[in-house]
């Protein structure tokens, strides 16, 4: 059943087999006959269960015999009882030959289904094929769906996976099975199976299998789903917003002096433009943003006339980011005021996350917006679009008088505090001793799988802990011992390596964002010597640190200059909901394809944007792809002829239409793509055509 | 051929046996006797099998008590000097007793045939033991019926426990007083052994280990104390304490350790059984009895209550040439083989075969190798509540600091038909170097067990103390809780078995299986007939034909199960049929 080697076959065999395959042939054409002239009488239905009983795989004979029920059936006088119990036999006849054949158990849930069969008889089948193979899956699905037919209650099946597991625990299905009957009876039977008292005693079981064998990975797997029934949560909540809540906001245009009072932190550069983002940042992806489900009070725009947007990659309407313009160019703006914009949500229980829990905790934000008079000296400037990303244009940020005034951006993790703490003592408590048990495993047996559950579990409680954490001092507590253990899992397994080294940048990344401390060691303000720029920018440098992956977003929305360049970027996903943004340097990353772009095209305040140096153009198959749009799916194809720029070369089109897809929408000023391999001449004169406000490619002033 | 008779009559009556020549007789349906019959028939030799005895089995029969009582007690079968024979120089046979120091409590017992009691227990089989496939090879698997031994327990001297035996994978993941690292450690122990065990593994465990002791070994693997416990006494069965042993020779090396292991792990799971260990229904009697009706259908002859007077010697050489039955008829055979009890006289000892090679003027049976303490008891109370049948090892230095040996005990159930249902057999045994030294033991394990509490004065009971003679003992048996029906104490002598023109098996040994016990009657059939072989592997295809023969062959009466007993077999009927058999077949998967 496992792990028979396979022999080869020896000549005597294969005469067998061929013998075997005539007389198959036969039978086939025989029963093809049969079912092409409806002949449903004995004969003919005793052929097929013989045909079955050789090839239970042969789909078409099992849909004859369901025409062939419903026709006998159908028939006056017809015996509904032994018709169905031929059923049966065929299926069992055929499930002897191979009691692994998808054709016969679905015929079996067929006849079933028709009302027919006792319990007994069905469990009394399944104990002798799951004695025969406990971990038969075929065996396991169709137990499920008898006991759900017949109400057999979720307790007797549970303990029934208990005595299977105690038989031999290295039963992925039987494990399975227990995930689910648990889901089930958590879910429903609240007061009988509390879940803090059911998860520690699941815990304890899963770990006699785990301690008694780490090599075998069926009770790994369970322990990874019973951590995950200890730290989510059904409902979604809010974990952070832009502006955040009582901070008071300074919208300049790009062209204002440095000479501004506010912490550049607290700025926002519109660079023109008459709105502001706000942006709405959930734990988990949810659905029914919308005018009525938020309330945004201000002088600028009605509520109803906002448009709330998700930030996702995916067209599904959900998103873990929403965001929504607030214009404010139908008012007249004084200067010397500051005007109060009121966000409110949870109210109403419109927004659900995506199996439906509602919104957690209600929502209340207050903050100010004050405008910068545009100042009148600078006016004949540079814009913002000729910005250098040499590192000595960057000042380290340290010590200036604004420090102070920067809001902290973990403010808004722990909105939640006056309300009950996220993280409940008994999801510490466990964390905390699973965590103990497993350092000790792994200091008697060397264990990949126990090295990456033992990261999972401090990740997890580091997490937690932030929510709960009352102090302003939050700190991921547990980074460096997880960054270890991640490196030593690239090296112990390579062929995972990308994996570990993505979990290792996100979680270097939660512990650069957790504070305000540990953020402005990264924060650099740009002066750009050259051109005696005199700009107030502050730009979050993460380049040189072997980035695979972006994360800890919800720290990072205030960003509006970002370098991200000499990672190993392969993906920029999460980066759609920095709203922000105008300055991104991504050069020298692992970027293969403009499809792994896609987050680009979100982000409308994009203006400065450095791709060179990646790899672009260099592998011919982009598996991203695949995943991805394409000018033939149907969510792009419908605005793909409507685009105005369908009056370019369409030769030029179908040949870049992936760096059409990203660049279309953008207003870029500034773009540095050289030293990938797809830029060449007929590439820079398509983006100029797609990039009309483009003010420099590479080094070229246009 | 000649039908055991089934009522006691005189033994004048004795039907004359035909014919009178042999190519071997044998006395005693013991189980080493017991397959060299059926080996020796089955290579086409004539064998007449006689026992003094109106059961099969003799050391390994399963009996009542009541029987069991005169079975020990038994003094050497008569012997009538006045039998002279003119051809031959007749020499009686003497016996000598086996089993000594014979304490049995109450001597009544109600439905006293109900019982089975086994006279060389306690003994189990492993699944994948040589005795199982010797039963498989010579086809005898086809007459029995098993049961599993459905937990293992080791008692613990710290907490006065007994603890569930972690023997496999399964077990390990269940048992809940082991800790979580204690089993990360015993489950990669036995995966070294295993790993070890496969061919392209071999070195594994450097061949120095391998010669050390199997206690250092298991040090070194940083096993802790409770664990090595558990492997060397629960597990690879040792006999001796392994950490302060008095000798070397009581050590156990890690070569034979480790296959001790194996012998374990692969007997686990097979033929569906629960555990590692099986018990013949009905008893061990069974098994000898199983190699009989074998023996019989290969056309071995079957005189039971049949005792030899003398031995039949050529006047003037001494040569053996036959034997003289109690019924005054004289038989000849070139071969013979005799019971473990039996002294052949030294005047014979010209007989020996090949003396030439050998110089040895032994008597036989050989020196004494040691002894046995067993003991018997019958309750009412199970032990542990949700197992019927099961081991209990309790390893040296747990009941007292003077214990040196494991003792081993086995309970059985009414399931498999050894007991009326609800009613337990519980055998013990350890060996030792005197009597008072091993009952103390055993009667300490008793206690132990029996008690309705731990006794605190467990460990006085087994001292050394010469004052803690048998009268304190004795005392000590009145304390038994009620629940302790019977008891029965006795020692049994450890003798050596020899091969010559008149052999002898070695007498039941101390082990808690057979192994040892068929490795050396293999030896012995080869000794007896070199170049045969012991049941060729066609053996078993035969049996078809066998079965139809066999209705022909009365001289077995094994057929009917527990011929001894008779109303033993209805009361099984009614056992309280928990735990389904165990066909032992040739694996065909």
């Amino acid at each position: 059943m496992h792990g028979r080697p396979r022999n080869p076959s020896k000549p005597e065999d294969e005469e067998a087999s061929a013998a075997k395959a005539s007389k198959l042939r036969a039978l086939q054409s025989q029963f093809l006959h049969n079912h092409h002239s409806k002949l449903y009488d004995k004969g003919a239905l005793e052929l097929s269960a013989k045909l079955l009983e050789i090839n239970p795989e042969f789909y078409t004979a099992w849909n004859y015999r369901k025409l062939a029920v419903e026709h006998c059936l159908s028939q006056p006088g017809s015996d509904p009882e032994s018709i169905l119990n031929e059923e049966l036999r065929a299926v069992e006849g055929a499930l002897r030959q191979n009691f692994k054949s998808y054709g016969a158990w679905y015929h079996r849930k067929w006849v079933l289904s028709k009302g027919h069969s006792s319990v007994d008889h069905e469990m009394r089948l399944l104990d002798k094929f799951q004695k025969a193979d406990p971990r038969n899956f075929h065996a396991w699905n169709y137990r499920r769906f008898v006991a759900a037919l017949k109400n057999i209650s979720e307790e007797d099946e549970l303990k029934y996976t208990t005595d299977m597991i105690e038989r031999n625990f290295s039963n992925y299905s039987a494990w399975h099975n227990r995930s689910i009957l648990l889901s089930n009876l958590l879910k429903r039977k609240a007061e009988v199976f509390p879940k803090e008292k059911i998860l520690s005693e699941e815990y304890e079981l899963v770990h006699q299998a785990i301690f008694t064998d780490p090599d075998d990975q069926s009770g790994w797997f369970y322990h990874l789903w019973l951590l995950e029934q200890t730290v989510t949560k059904d409902a979604p909540w809010l974990i952070s917003c832009w502006p955040a809540s009582g901070s008071e906001l300074i919208i300049s245009d790009s062209k204002s002096a440095s000479s501004c009072t506010a912490s550049p932190l607290s700025s926002y550069f519109s660079d023109g433009r008459v709105e502001m983002p706000v942006i709405l940042y959930f734990n988990q992806a949810i659905k029914g943003v919308n005018t009525s489900t938020v309330t945004v009070r201000s002088v600028f725009a009605e509520s109803k006339d906002l448009v709330w947007r998700p930030l996702s990659l995916s067209n599904f309407g959900s998103a873990q980011a929403w965001v929504a313009f607030l214009k404010f160019s139908e008012v007249k703006i004084d200067y010397s005021m500051s005007y109060e914009v009121e966000v409110s949500l949870g109210d109403s229980s419109g927004i659900v996350s995506l199996n439906g829990c509602p919104l957690t905790h209600a929502f209340q934000s207050k903050f100010m917006v004050r405008f910068q008079q545009p100042d009148s000296r600078n006016t004949d400037g540079q814009n913002i679009g000729s910005i250098s990303w040499e590192d000595s244009n960057f000042q380290n940020y340290e010590g200036g008088p604004e420090q102070c005034n920067i809001i902290p951006p973990c403010i808004q993790l722990k909105m939640a505090k006056d309300h009950e703490p996220i993280a409940s003592k008994w999801q510490v408590d466990i964390l905390m001793n699973e965590i103990e048990l497993f350092r000790e495993l792994l200091s008697a047996a060397d264990c990949k799988i126990g090295k990456l559950t033992l990261a999972r579990l401090l990740t997890a409680l580091d997490t937690l802990m932030l929510y709960n954490d009352t102090s302003n001092s939050c700190q991921m507590r547990h980074t460096e011992e997880i960054l270890a253990l991640y490196t030593d899992l690239m090296k112990l397994d390579p062929s995972h390596s990308q994996y570990y080294r993505e979990e290792h940048s996100l979680t270097f990344l939660r512990q650069v964002s957790c504070s305000k401390e540990n953020l402005l060691r990264y924060c650099w303000l740009y002066r750009n010597s050259a051109l005696s720029d005199s700009r107030n920018l502050v730009c979050l440098r993460l380049n040189n640190l072997s980035l695979a992956r972006v994360g800890s977003i919800e720290n990072l929305l205030w960003v509006q200059m970002l370098d991200l360049s000499h990672n190993e970027l392969r993906s920029i996903e999460g980066l759609e909901a920095m709203q922000l943004l105008s300055c991104l340097n991504l050069s020298n990353n692992k970027i293969k394809s403009f499809t792994a772009l896609d987050p680009l095209r979100h982000l409308k305040s994009l203006k400065v944007l450095n791709i060179s140096q990646n790899e672009i153009g260099k592998h011919s198959v982009d598996t991203t792809r695949y995943l991805c749009s394409s000018p033939l799916s149907h969510t792009e194809a419908s605005d793909w002829r409507r685009s105005g720029l369908c009056s370019t070369d369409d030769a030029q089109l179908s040949k870049y239409w992936e760096a059409f897809l990203v660049f279309r929408d953008l207003t870029l000023v500034q773009l540095g793509i050289t030293g990938n391999k797809v830029v060449n001449e007929d590439f820079r004169s398509f983006l100029l055509k797609i990039l009309p406000t483009l003010e420099r490619l590479d080094d070229t002033n246009l | 051929m000649l039908e055991p008779e089934t009522s006691s009559s005189p033994a004048t009556e004795f039907p004359p046996v035909e014919p009178t020549n042999f190519d071997m007789i044998i006395v005693g349906t013991g189980l080493q006797e017991s397959i060299i019959a059926a080996a020796a028939s089955t290579a086409g030799k004539s064998v007449l099998h006689l026992d003094p005895n109106p059961f099969y089995g003799s050391h390994f029969s399963s009996l009542s008590p009541s029987d069991l009582s005169s079975f020990l007690r038994s003094s050497p079968p008569y012997c009538s000097p006045s039998l002279l024979s003119d051809e031959y120089d007749a020499i009686p046979l003497s016996a000598r007793p086996l089993y000594s120091d014979v304490e049995i409590s109450p001597e009544e017992l109600e439905n006293c045939r109900r019982f089975c009691l086994d006279v060389s227990g306690p003994r189990v089989l492993f699944c994948a033991d040589s005795a199982i496939e010797l039963m498989l090879k010579s086809g005898v698997s086809h007459y029995l019926e098993f049961k599993s031994v459905d937990a293992s327990l080791i008692y613990e001297a710290e907490s006065g426990n007994l603890s569930s035996v972690p023997d496999s994978r399964a077990a390990i993941f269940k048992d809940r007083s082991l800790g979580l690292t204690e089993k990360t450690q015993l489950m990669k122990f036995f995966k070294l052994v295993q790993e070890h065990l496969e061919e392209e593994n071999e070195g594994l465990i450097s061949e120095e280990d391998m010669e050390s002791p199997f206690v250092e070994f298991l040090t070194k693997m940083r096993l802790p104390k409770k664990i090595k416990s558990i492997i060397l006494y629960s597990i690879a069965l040792a006999d001796y304490d392994q950490e302060n042993a008095e000798t070397g020779e009581d050590l156990l090396k890690t070569k034979d350790g480790i296959n001790r292991l194996a012998l374990y792990h692969s007997s686990i799971g097979r033929f569906n059984a629960q555990s590692a260990m099986l018990y013949p229904m009905y008893g061990q009697g069974e098994l000898p009895q199983a190699f009989c009706r074998r023996a019989a259908v290969k056309g071995c002859i079957y005189v039971l209550r049949m005792p030899v007077a003398a031995l039949l010697a050529e006047k003037g050489t001494g040569l053996y040439k036959g034997v003289k039955l109690k019924s005054g008829q004289d038989l000849l055979s070139s071969q013979l083989v005799i019971d473990p009890r039996f002294v052949v006289p030294p005047s014979l000892a010209l007989s020996r075969r090949g003396a030439s090679q050998e110089s040895s003027q032994d008597p036989i049976p050989a020196a004494v190798k040691g002894k046995v303490a067993r003991g018997i008891c019958i309750t009412r109370l199970s032990l542990k509540s949700d197992a019927s049948n099961l081991l209990i090892v309790f390893p040296p230095r747990s009941l007292c600091p003077e214990q040196a040996t494991s003792v081993r005990v086995l309970q059985l159930s009414g399931n498999v038909a050894v007991c009326p249902p609800g009613m337990f057999v519980t055998h013990l045994s350890t060996l030792c170097h005197d009597a008072s030294q091993g009952k103390r033991l055993l009667t300490a394990a008793i206690d132990a067990l029996f008690r309705d509490t731990m006794p605190g004065n467990s460990e006085t009971s087994c001292s050394e103390n010469p004052e803690d003679t048998s009268a304190s003992e004795s005392d000590n048996m009145k304390v038994h809780s009620s629940a302790l029906l019977w008891t029965a104490l006795y020692i049994q002598e450890i003798t050596e078995g020899s091969v010559q023109t008149i052999s002898s098996g070695p007498s039941p040994d101390g082990n808690l299986s057979y192994n040892d016990l068929i490795d050396v009657t293999k030896k012995m059939f080869q000794q007896l007939y070199p170049g045969q072989e012991f049941f060729p592997e066609k053996a078993s295809s035969e049996d078809p034909e066998d079965k139809n023969s066999d209705g022909g062959c009365r001289g077995d009466n094994s057929s009917e199960k527990n011929s001894d007993g008779g109303d033993g077999g209805s009361g099984s009927g009614s056992g309280n049929g928990n735990g389904n058999s165990v066909g032992v077949y040739p694996e065909y998967l």
